[in-house]
């Protein structure tokens, strides 16, 4: 399965408080043993939300704002993809994560949704779109050859 | 909300079992035994930790503790020795040796990448069959249970339980010495280290829907050993060109199976459903591959013809001369008749279906693929944009009568009326 692992903002990642050295190195260690695992498929740390924007929808209208934003706990400073085979699994690599902030912080890991979890509410869509796809293409080929 | 604990310590178990495994393998020089050992240190852990609770560093516990079990069993092989010299054998103190040194060298973390290698190269000896090979890499380096095995490879538990106990005595009576091959053996060892990756990757890779999920599940495993052994051998192209080829392939694994689990033919697939986090890491794993010197190997090969698919956006930006030009050079390395028959298929799109079907009529004559299902679906394919369409209909109902899987039946018996209707 695959995961989304987020790290969490708190104060100091929002204020844009460089980790120091010695996180930096612990880590950067910490991604190689995901990688020697062979589950990390993806990672990348976040600027502070200052930097960001926003755009809210309500029914058709669309209203930007720029960053900062206030719920610190909730934004996101940063996330890993990994492949795993469990939650529990997933589970027990944080546990082995340095903690990412000055101060406290938290990590959250969600799973991403594959094609099964799909399956459920429109089987007979996709069936009909993949014949219809496949339909078209069969005549782009035979045109093509 | 508490989490099931025995689906944590197995968790904790599939994280740490290999390097456990290496570890003690090194230090007692047998596979079998070293497996039995952290196994005894698996059933401590569920013994304890229920009750004690799942200790801060659950790697390091088990890890103590099959040591200690080593320990206690050196200790009494040693006892059972000096007994044997009490009773009047020659004062020999062979074995007093192994046990001091034995606790200090067990967790230096720079061996743990070379203990896996020495542990992937002895599962996948030469003395082992192929079904044994596999077998004892997904008990030792995946940690599967045998019940997993099993139930993975639609095989009795006891079939599976039986290839590892052999396996492992097979290892012990040969003398297979825990070790990473060196010199002109290394190629060769690796190869069939790579074998073994790749038939996991493909059992998964065969699974359909309604199968055991442990089944599609073996993927991600041979994935992941791919990537680990990308790791550990990282001036080898060959292993990334097999990584290559089973990132693209496992990319398209949602888009290749309609909903009423039909097979869905590459050129037909959805694109949008492809992954492209698997494609993106697929061909940075092939350039990796690339800038390595040496000889091009035929997982590289195979990863740059799947690249070809992956770079496209539709089927019609296919670059079938780049695709034709690399079934040559694979026919070059790994001559073979199902190789020539992919590059007839490639040739059809690059050139047309008339020098195709010349290749293919070739393969006829050749008779190796007589019965191969296949070798009659292409025929009846270029036979079809040939218009000819009388001798399509019989090829792909020669093709339908030659496979035993239902669903490919029933797409080439969708050929064959679709071809009658025009």
């Amino acid at each position: 399965m695959r995961v989304m692992v987020i790290v969490k903002a708190n104060e100091n990642s929002e204020a844009g408080v460089m980790p120091d050295p010695e996180l930096f190195v612990a880590m950067g260690k910490y991604n190689e043993e995901l990688v020697k695992a062979g589950i990390l498929l993806a990672a990348d740390g976040l600027h502070p939300s200052s930097r960001g924007a926003r755009v809210h929808f309500s029914g058709t209208a669309r209203t930007v704002t720029d960053g900062p934003f206030a719920e610190t706990k909730e934004l996101v400073a940063g996330f890993w993809l990994w492949e795993v085979r469990s939650m529990e699994e997933a589970i027990e690599w944080v546990r082995r994560c340095p903690n990412p902030h000055v101060g406290d912080s938290d990590i959250e890991i969600r799973p991403v949704f594959s094609p099964e979890d799909f399956a459920a509410i429109v089987p007979e869509q996709v069936a009909a779109q993949v014949a219809e796809q496949d339909a078209r293409l069969r005549d782009q080929i035979a045109s093509k050859a | 909300m508490a989490r099931d604990l025995h689906r944590t310590i197995d968790a904790v178990w599939r994280i740490e079992s290999a390097r456990i495994i290496g570890a003690l393998a090194r230090r007692v020089r047998d596979v079998g035994l070293a497996e039995e050992l952290a196994q005894d240190a698996l059933v401590a852990a569920l013994e304890h930790w229920p009750k004690d609770g799942i200790p801060d560093n659950p790697g390091a516990w088990l890890m103590a503790t099959a040591k200690n079990r080593a320990l206690d069993r050196l200790r009494q092989a040693t006892l059972h020795h000096q007994k044997q010299q009490e009773l009047g054998a020659d004062a020999d103190a062979r074995g007093d040796h192994v046990v001091p040194d034995f606790s200090d060298s067990l967790d230096d973390a720079d061996d743990i990448g070379d203990d896996l290698l020495r542990l992937v190269f002895t599962a996948c000896h030469p003395v082992l069959s192929r079904e044994a090979k596999v077998a004892l890499t997904l008990k030792l380096l995946v940690g599967m249970s045998t019940p997993e095995i099993a139930r993975a490879f639609l095989q009795p538990e006891t079939t599976i339980a039986q290839r590892i106990v052999r396996a492992k005595r097979t290892l012990g009576d040969a003398r297979v010495p825990f070790e990473v091959p060196r010199g002109d053996a290394l190629r060769d060892r690796l190869s069939a280290v790579l074998e073994v990756v790749y038939l996991i990757f493909n059992e998964g890779y065969s699974a359909t829907a309604g199968d055991d999920l442990m089944r599609p599940a073996l993927c991600d495993e041979a994935l992941r050993l791919g990537r680990i052994l990308a790791q550990l051998s990282p001036d080898t192209a060959e292993v990334h060109g097999l990584v290559a080829l089973m990132e693209i392939q496992a990319s398209r694994l949602r888009a290749r199976q309609a909903a009423d689990g039909k097979p869905i033919l590459l050129m037909a697939q959805d694109r949008g459903r492809w992954d492209r986090l698997l494609i993106g890491r697929g061909l940075a794993a092939l350039a990796r591959a690339e800038q390595l010197a040496g000889d091009i190997g035929p997982y590289q090969l195979q990863a740059a013809i799947a690249a070809c698919h992956a770079r496209a956006g539709t089927p019609g930006e296919t670059d079938w001369h780049r695709i034709v030009d690399l079934y040559g050079e694979l026919m070059l390395s790994t001559p073979s008749p199902v190789v020539e028959l992919n590059r007839a298929v490639a040739v059809s799109m690059a050139s047309g279906p008339a020098a195709a079907l010349l290749l293919v009529d070739g393969l006829v004559t050749d008779g190796h693929l007589a019965r191969y299902h296949l070798l009659h679906a292409a025929r009846g394919d270029f036979l079809a944009r040939l218009d000819r369409l009388e001798e399509a209909r019989i090829e792909f109902e020669r093709a339908a009568a030659m496979t035993a899987n239902e669903r490919e039946k029933a797409l080439l018996l969708d050929r064959a009326r679709e071809v009658r209707a025009r």
